[in-house]
């Protein structure tokens, strides 16, 4: 049986919702950073993989970008981790409800 | 053996990212996840996107991941709390699964359609098919805009990252 682009958009739909399933499910922050990533990976493979269906660069000229969004994001996001870790001693995010610092 | 590849990695990366979900300790979670980044770049690969595999070793499996582990070492995370919350969990299995159900459907239907038309391996594909001077003409002739515009988003994630991380002086 031959690869198809399907298999390549079943896998990347597969990677997304086990990635979804880690946000919505797990209590550590930095859990579910890292799950956030894994869903921006696997849209990333979405990308590459109808670049190379559609025999056009576009999609991973635009893989790349959000290669540039997912860096900034993490970097953004584990300050906050580290800056709400010094104020409350804690990252569960059950436990981090209050808006107000 | 381009089906024994595919098969191989795919489920690899399946693998890695469940144990990225479910794993107890942060640390297992961030070395799975780094065998998912390298999974992934190993079917950019056989998707004939070099670059764009080599930069994903290096941004993510380089960069992003050594910023999760720094940012773990440095806090002491002794909590018990931070597993599974247990009572909410088929719900969001089904709520995850109707999502996964409906855009896969519009998938198939829409944007691929039912023919058997994709084989990849028959598809054409351009000589110079993802290397770093087609990519890179791309991006400097085509998407220039989009590619500055980049630059305002790192100066200003730099920025917050600064201000976010600075001691108050109090």
């Amino acid at each position: 049986m031959e690869i198809t682009i399907n298999h390549y958009i079943l896998l990347s739909f597969l990677l997304f919702a086990i990635g979804c399933f880690g946000v919505i499910t797990r209590k550590n922050l930095i859990i579910v950073l890292m799950s956030l990533e894994l869903m921006l990976n696997a849209a990333n493979l979405a990308f590459v993989s109808f670049s190379r269906f559609y025999n056009d660069n576009t999609g991973q000229v635009f893989m790349l970008m959000s290669l540039v969004v997912a860096a900034c994001e993490v970097a953004v996001g584990l300050a906050l981790v580290v800056s709400i870790y010094h104020n409350k001693q804690t990252i569960n995010i059950d436990v981090l409800k209050l808006l107000k610092g | 053996m381009d089906t024994i590849l595919f098969y191989f990695f795919a489920s690899a990366a399946l693998a890695s990212s469940i144990v990225v979900v479910v794993h107890r300790n942060p640390v297992g979670s961030i070395v799975a996840l780094v065998l998912t980044l390298f999974t992934t770049s190993v079917l950019y690969i056989m998707l004939s996107a070099q670059f764009v595999a080599v930069v994903q070793v290096l941004v993510y499996a380089g960069a992003i991941m050594v910023l999760f582990m720094f940012t773990v070492m440095f806090l002491i995370l002794r909590d018990e709390s931070l597993n599974f919350d247990a009572q909410n969990v088929p719900l969001k299995v089904s709520l995850v699964l109707a999502v996964l159900l409906i855009t896969g459907m519009f998938v198939q239907n829409v944007i691929i359609g039912s023919s058997n038309a994709g084989k990849l391996a028959s598809l054409s594909v351009s000589e110079d098919f993802g290397s770093i001077e087609q990519v890179g003409t791309s991006i400097f002739t085509d998407y220039i805009l989009p590619f500055e515009l980049t630059s305002v988003l790192i100066l200003i994630a730099i920025i917050g990252v600064i201000v976010i991380s600075k001691r108050s002086t109090d």
